[in-house]
């Protein structure tokens, strides 16, 4: 794949915006996903991450903004990057009644790959469908469907891979020999942006970025971002937390209580009055409380739970 | 209130609240509720018409005399006939006829009223397009009684003795096109058009909204194919389907119903194929406005019924009010049934045919314009 410019950049775009009539669904998105990165993209539903990956790859045009996809101009040249680009939709989204073989027979014909019949006979094989090959696609389970259309995205081996929530209703087992596969595509540096809404997939990736009501909230390795949002987070052990997890709620600098099955995570931005809170709060309920490490989950919650309390109610 | 099995009148009457409310959501259904009654009503009761009058009517005379004068009149007080036109020669008539433009010519000859005076029993002829035998029947059945009030009215004094029965003169009547009324001939044609109208529009609205509604549009657009690519492709088995079912109504037509084939053969195929043009883009457009496959169904049922009703097809279009014709002229079947009809049954050529092409190529275009207007705002 030659790309023309940005050599560093497998997508680079700056201040996308897209209104839907008078919803504001994305506001100014900026976005750079590094070659052979893998790129997750976070956020609560409906808050703009399928809008924003249309728009990268072409099928959409920003209202307003700009930037490259593999060093293609994604207004002016949509052509090219989806020649270039392979892009898994939401929803299932081959001929159900069609074969595999045939829909990724059609598929390699769309983008005119040489020597057809290799390329899908290869990609089968690599998936390990060969023995499924006249199976109707329609007829396939969750994760054998979310394969066979990671084979078809791949036949035209693009440089770059554009995930919508790929993972959405498969079981764990598929789930996790489906990350495998990606992180061996990024190994051989094809870059992948992936939203999703799995905390295990988001520590998989090697950036994140987070988005809701249209605006990205954070941006950077896992790390940079559970640092960008200042948290401080104390563990309370023992059960029946939920009268505790109330009366905390109240309390000064308790910003968000999170339970996580025995645990109750108490975060807030105050560490010294945090701790001092939690701290007469174990004591009183004879509960073993410390402070832990904040994590990935914790700094999404909060960053929803922020959202939705201010600005969030304009969109 | 418990009935044998547990019949619970509140979960009953929650499942015909569920059902009232999601009526009320799908607008097109909705509007099919209301409109097909309104609609069926309309073209019922006020648009068809199988006793037809006021049809179109053209004078060919070389004897204007008060005698023949009055006998037109007659035509006209009968209710049946309308004087449209005057025209110069029996030909002029002819094409007149070939064109669809009327009905009727009556035929003057000259010397009729020096002949009917002098007790020489002259003769009239009237031309009937009669591939319709519903339009021209009852019109034609009034004549001979018109031609008698004329003579028991108007030759009175000296000329009574003329006044005698059977009358002085003869109405000689000449079937065109369809001389034995055979209904067939003028329906299995016409067949044609319905079948392809129905297919056309419902396949491919239905082909184009089944990739929306499963998705797999989004699919299609993301993949380097252009949009013109998608719509031809998708299309074009629709062509091969349409010639078909044309081939097989015209093989029923020939050797099942012995309709007469009288024009150009190919000149019917690509009268069909210009049809089929202009369905699908009727198709395109419904797929387009359609959220699913049902709506797309419901838009193909909408479209129909005016076609059934006022193209001609079933019913004299002459016979229908003005407002139902203007209707009828705009739809493309009214065209492709005169046109299809012309050939089989008149051997009509380009020239008497080009009438009834125009209006279609304009349809297509239209619609094609229209259509692609609607299916690009359905990719952004």
């Amino acid at each position: 794949m030659t790309a023309p410019a940005n050599a560093e950049f497998a997508i680079d775009v700056r201040g996308l915006n897209k209104h839907y009539g008078e919803k504001h669904v994305v506001r100014d998105v900026s976005l750079r996903v590094r070659r052979g990165e893998i790129f997750g993209f976070l956020g609560p539903n409906g808050s703009g991450k399928t809008t924003t990956i249309r728009m990268v790859c072409g099928l959409l045009k920003p209202d307003s903004g700009s930037g490259t996809c593999l060093g293609y101009d994604i207004v002016r040249e949509r052509a090219e990057i989806k020649r270039n680009v392979g892009y898994m939709t939401q929803r299932f989204s081959y001929w159900d009644d069609l074969s595999i073989i045939e829909n990724l027979d059609f598929v390699a014909r769309m983008y005119e790959i040489r020597d057809r019949k290799a390329a899908v006979r290869r990609a089968l094989e690599t998936l390990g469908l060969a023995s499924r090959g006249r199976q109707l696609a329609g007829s396939l389970s969750g994760g054998w469907k979310q394969r066979m259309a990671l084979a078809a995205c791949m036949l035209h081996e693009p440089s770059l891979l554009l995930l919508d929530e790929p993972t959405a209703g498969v079981d764990p087992r598929a789930r996790r020999d489906f990350w495998d596969e990606l992180q061996s595509l990024a190994a051989q540096g094809i870059s992948v942006l992936v939203s999703t809404h799995y905390m295990d997939e988001a520590v998989r990736c090697h950036k994140l970025a987070y988005i809701a009501y249209g605006k990205l909230l954070a941006q950077g390795t896992a790390a940079e971002v559970v640092a960008s949002q200042h948290l401080t987070t104390w563990a309370i052990y023992g059960g029946h937390l939920s009268e505790l997890q109330d009366e905390l709620r109240r309390k000064p600098g308790v910003e968000q209580t999170v339970t996580f099955g025995d645990v109750l995570h108490v975060s807030g931005t105050d560490a010294a009055l945090l701790g001092r809170t939690v701290a007469t709060a174990a004591s009183s309920s004879g509960r073993r409380a410390e402070p832990v490490e904040t994590g990935l989950e914790d700094v999404f919650i909060y960053l929803m739970g922020k959202t939705q309390d201010n600005g969030g109610g304009a969109a | 209130m418990k009935w044998i099995g547990g019949f619970s009148r509140v979960r009953w009457w929650s499942i015909v609240l569920k059902e009232f409310t999601q009526l009320k959501r799908d607008r097109l259904t909705f509007a099919m509720i209301v409109g097909i009654p309104i609609m069926q009503t309309a073209l019922f009761g006020y648009a068809i018409n199988t006793n037809p009058k006021h049809l179109d009517t053209a004078i060919v005379s070389a004897d204007d005399t008060g005698i023949t004068r009055s006998f037109i009149a007659a035509l006209q007080n009968s209710s049946y006939f309308k004087v449209v036109a005057t025209l110069p020669s029996e030909a002029a008539g002819r094409e007149a006829l070939a064109q669809g433009k009327v009905l009727f010519v009556i035929n003057i000859p000259a010397g009729f009223t020096r002949q009917l005076l002098r007790h020489e029993r002259p003769s009239l002829l009237i031309e009937a397009d009669a591939t319709d035998p519903t339009a021209t029947g009852s019109a034609l059945a009034a004549v001979s009684g018109i031609a008698q009030s004329v003579v028991q009215r108007e030759i009175t004094g000296p000329l009574a003795s003329l006044a005698s029965s059977p009358p002085p003169f003869d109405v000689r009547i000449h079937q065109l096109y369809n001389p034995d009324n055979i209904t067939q001939y003028f329906v299995v044609p016409g067949l044609t058009g319905m079948v392809l109208t129905l297919t056309m529009v419902l396949m491919t609205g239905l082909a184009i909204t089944r990739e929306r509604e499963r998705g797999t549009m989004e699919n299609l657009l993301a993949m380097p194919v252009t949009p013109l690519e998608v719509m031809t492709g998708k299309l074009i088995p629709y062509i091969g389907i349409g010639l078909i079912q044309a081939t097989i109504i015209l093989l029923a037509a020939r050797y099942v119903f012995q309709v007469p084939f009288f024009g150009n053969i190919g000149a019917v195929y690509l009268s069909a194929l210009l049809f089929i043009a202009a369905n699908l883009t009727v198709g395109i457009t419904f797929s387009s406005l359609a959220r699913n496959q049902l709506q797309a169904v419901q838009l193909g049922i909408f479209f129909f019924l005016p076609n059934i009703m006022l193209s001609g097809f079933m019913f004299p279009f002459k016979g229908m009010p003005g407002w139902a014709q203007a209707i009828g002229n705009l739809l493309p079947l009214t065209y492709f049934l005169r046109l299809i009809r012309g050939i089989l049954l008149k051997g009509n050529g380009w020239a008497d045919s080009w009438p009834n092409v125009w209006p279609m190529m304009v349809f297509t275009v239209l619609l094609m314009f229209v259509a692609s207007i609607t299916y690009r705002k359905t990719l952004d």
